[in-house]
């Protein structure tokens, strides 16, 4: 027996004999194929107030606000020109895009800036020459201002949205839930196929000196976000 | 088989005086109890506000508890199945009794890699099993790289607090060990660096780039580790976390075995009740969830050590075990009147606040003398419990630890004081001398108010006495049915 083994089996006799006077069954669940599960956890799902669903988006584009990223609101097929805004505004010369990134923002950011695709930045010392990222997202939270990045094809690898100092990130209004609850009971995939998530609220802060709240630490200091009207 | 042993006390604690004495220095810095009070106000008026937004605070609070004890009650299914799905990911899966076992573990993956440096997200497992310690007897440099640890590191620091390890620093001395040390471990700090904390923020970020871009090793611990999912959750502020967890080719994570959730809908509840409860926050800046190897995208050799240390002894006590639902929010710390004065050194631990005078008497045992104490450092007002996002009874938890150590002979004025009290009250005529006795000493005090009483100095040292009466209840009753006759 290795020592790791010896030592699994140590530990879980000793949390078996602590729980020995538990009488109660564990509630534990199967993976179901499809991965999504009964909704055991109902009476967990927080209430949310009567006719929240209307004010969601006035709510996201608040809260959003309130962290000090930029928000924007545009129609879906003015979002190539908003994003070269908001580039612009922000002052860089060089944008990294994501493979699977919408055709026409591409064509939109190709024609104002020098753009490095994924595929070519290969490491993240390469991305750190690099000003601004652009991507998609998976889900928007209203009461909480937050961005759920799935890190599909139109979102990149993980490193993209983080090492350059801009982040432009389009949301679709449809893709805006309430509540935290509803987000990660949407995130959840089948086994064995979830994905990595980065859920970001606002730019890179710290409240560590003093507790006085400083934007923009090691993720990008700034962040827009683009709210697209459904087409 | 047989329940888990207590923890070891790390040789940086070993030795520590009891609270009292620790608690009696802390309040003679000025410095430190302005930063402290400064700190503890201004995030306690921003958890109020977040939480004052959420419809049912209480029904989250309920949820919140429910999912962690029923992980805690059934253990044992839960670290098998956490084990299984993990593995299922790509994960590498290691289990660890002590800190002993645990940083050789991670050592040993360095030493394969062939490192000598690793990158570091905050983590309270690691600081517990004192793993930079560790590292670097073993020749391999750990770079903290929350903004707060840094500080901590640069001064060659104890943390202060769970969720703001630098509080009992300001702006100032800030600057000034930047301006002092970082040079000595990498890039040095600009030299026209002043105590804006934008500038410092800045200075950090310029620091740790570079060792972020090389690193090839990274270790962080994890606030949730999902059973049916195999998923790791680090909550952060920084983006230092998502540099670690993405940018080197190795992660390793340390794990408390009571940081296994159930199922992946339980953190609906989880990331509603953890931010705001801890920074004061909707939703902290970023959250980082990996489920072992993702093919192409960040480290792509995962290994995951699940950590015992004294947790599976906590877990055995029926009542004791609700310390074990803590997610570390600290919360606790910022609305405690004892922790707001004293800070976060005097509790001999990297716990602190009233979560640490619970934990650290369960973890280690109470054989110390600064555990011992640490039950004995509260006023019981409660605020804690009140506090807390998973309603740990830590004012419950104090009364039963203040009796175990009673129980074992700790407190020996007090336990003789209340035999005393027992001898005493248990005879009526005994206590009509009694009484007597204290009216004398009444009459001869008068209005002067008693501070001190030989022999039982720390009881009397925290208390003042209230002057005995002039006569008894007794005595009342007889004069007043005398002289008034019939009334």
């Amino acid at each position: 027996m290795s020592p790791s083994t010896s030592a699994r089996e140590e530990i879980l006799a000793r949390v078996r004999s602590a729980t020995a006077d538990i009488t109660s069954e564990p509630r534990l669940i199967a993976r179901s194929a499809s991965g999504s599960l009964p909704s055991q956890l109902a009476e967990r799902a927080i209430s949310r107030a009567v006719g929240a669903e209307e004010g969601t988006l006035e709510l996201f584009a608040e809260n959003v606000a309130d962290y000090r990223a930029a928000v924007v609101r545009v129609p879906a097929a003015e979002v190539g020109g908003a994003v070269v805004d908001a580039l612009r505004s922000a002052g860089v010369q060089s944008v990294v895009t994501p493979t699977g990134l919408d055709q026409s923002w591409a064509e939109a950011v190709g024609a104002a800036f020098d753009v490095v695709t994924e595929a070519a930045a290969t490491s993240a010392q390469q991305l750190d020459q690099v000003d601004a990222v652009v991507t998609g997202s998976a889900i928007g939270i209203a009461t909480t201002g937050t961005i759920v990045l799935d890190h599909q094809p139109d979102q990149g690898r993980r490193e993209l949205t983080l090492v350059p100092d801009t982040h432009v990130c389009v949301i679709r209004d449809d893709q805006v839930v309430h509540d935290v609850p509803e987000a990660v009971t949407r995130l959840r995939t089948a086994a064995g196929q979830q994905r990595p998530l980065t859920w970001v609220s606002g730019p890179s802060a710290t409240s560590d000196i003093e507790l006085q709240r400083v934007e923009g630490v090691h993720g990008p200091r700034t962040l827009v976000v683009i709210i697209a009207g459904t087409p | 088989m047989s329940i888990g042993p207590v923890q070891e006390t790390s040789p940086t604690f070993v030795g520590m005086p009891a609270f009292p004495e620790a608690a009696r220095e802390a309040l003679a810095n000025t410095q430190q109890r302005q930063n402290l009070h400064n700190a503890t106000h201004t995030i306690r008026a921003k958890r109020a506000a977040v939480v004052a937004e959420v419809d049912d605070w209480e029904a989250l609070r309920v949820a919140g508890a429910d999912a962690k004890d029923e992980a805690l009650h059934h253990l044992g299914d839960y670290l098998e199945q956490v084990e299984e799905s993990l593995t299922a990911n790509g994960a590498i899966v290691h289990w660890a009794r002590d800190a002993a076992e645990a940083n050789r573990i991670v050592i040993d993956i360095a030493r394969a890699k062939e490192v000598d440096e690793v990158v570091k997200v905050k983590s309270m497992a690691t600081q517990e099993i004192e793993l930079n310690e560790a590292l670097e007897e073993a020749g391999i440099s750990a770079w903290e790289t929350d903004l707060a640890e840094l500080i901590v590191q640069l001064f060659g620091d104890r943390p202060s607090h769970i969720l703001v390890p630098a509080i009992h620093r300001n702006r100032t001395e800030i600057r000034d060990v930047f301006l002092r040390e970082m040079a000595r471990f990498g890039r040095p700090a600009p030299d026209d660096l002043t105590d804006d904390p934008a500038r410092l923020a800045e200075a950090a970020r310029l620091h740790l780039r570079e060792k972020f871009l090389r690193a090839k090793v990274a270790v962080s611990g994890a606030n949730f580790a999902i059973a049916d999912t195999g998923t790791l959750v680090v909550v952060e502020s920084e983006g230092n976390g998502r540099m670690c967890l993405t940018l080197p080719e190795t992660l390793i994570s340390v794990v408390g075995i009571e940081k296994v959730l159930p199922t992946w809908d339980d953190l609906g509840p989880m990331l509603q009740l953890l931010p705001r409860s801890s920074t004061g926050e909707r939703m902290n800046p970023y959250t980082t969830m990996w489920s072992g190897v993702h093919d192409g995208d960040g480290p792509q050799e995962v290994h995951v050590i699940l950590l015992d240390n004294g947790r599976s002894h906590v877990l055995a006590d029926s009542v004791g075990r609700q310390a074990l639902r803590c997610i570390r929010c600290s919360a606790c710390l910022n609305v405690c009147p004892v922790y707001e004065r004293t800070g976060g050194h005097a509790y001999g631990s990297v716990y602190p606040g009233p979560i640490g005078a619970v934990l650290n008497p369960q973890l280690r045992g109470t054989s110390s003398e600064v555990d011992a104490s640490l039950p004995y450092a509260s006023s019981l007002c409660g605020a804690c419990f009140d506090a807390c996002p998973v309603r740990i009874n830590i004012p419950e938890l104090l009364v039963e630890l203040r009796g175990t150590v009673a129980e074992q002979g700790g407190h020996r004025a007090e336990s003789a004081a209340m035999k005393a009290a027992a001898w005493v009250l248990s005879d009526p005529r005994r206590l009509a001398v009694a009484q007597k006795g204290a009216t004398t000493a009444g009459k001869l005090i008068g209005k002067r108010t008693i501070t001190k009483v030989p022999g039982l100095g720390a009881w009397t040292d925290a208390r003042n006495l209230p002057t005995p009466p002039k006569e008894t209840f007794r005595q009342w009753w007889a004069r007043e049915h005398e002289e008034g006759g019939q009334r």
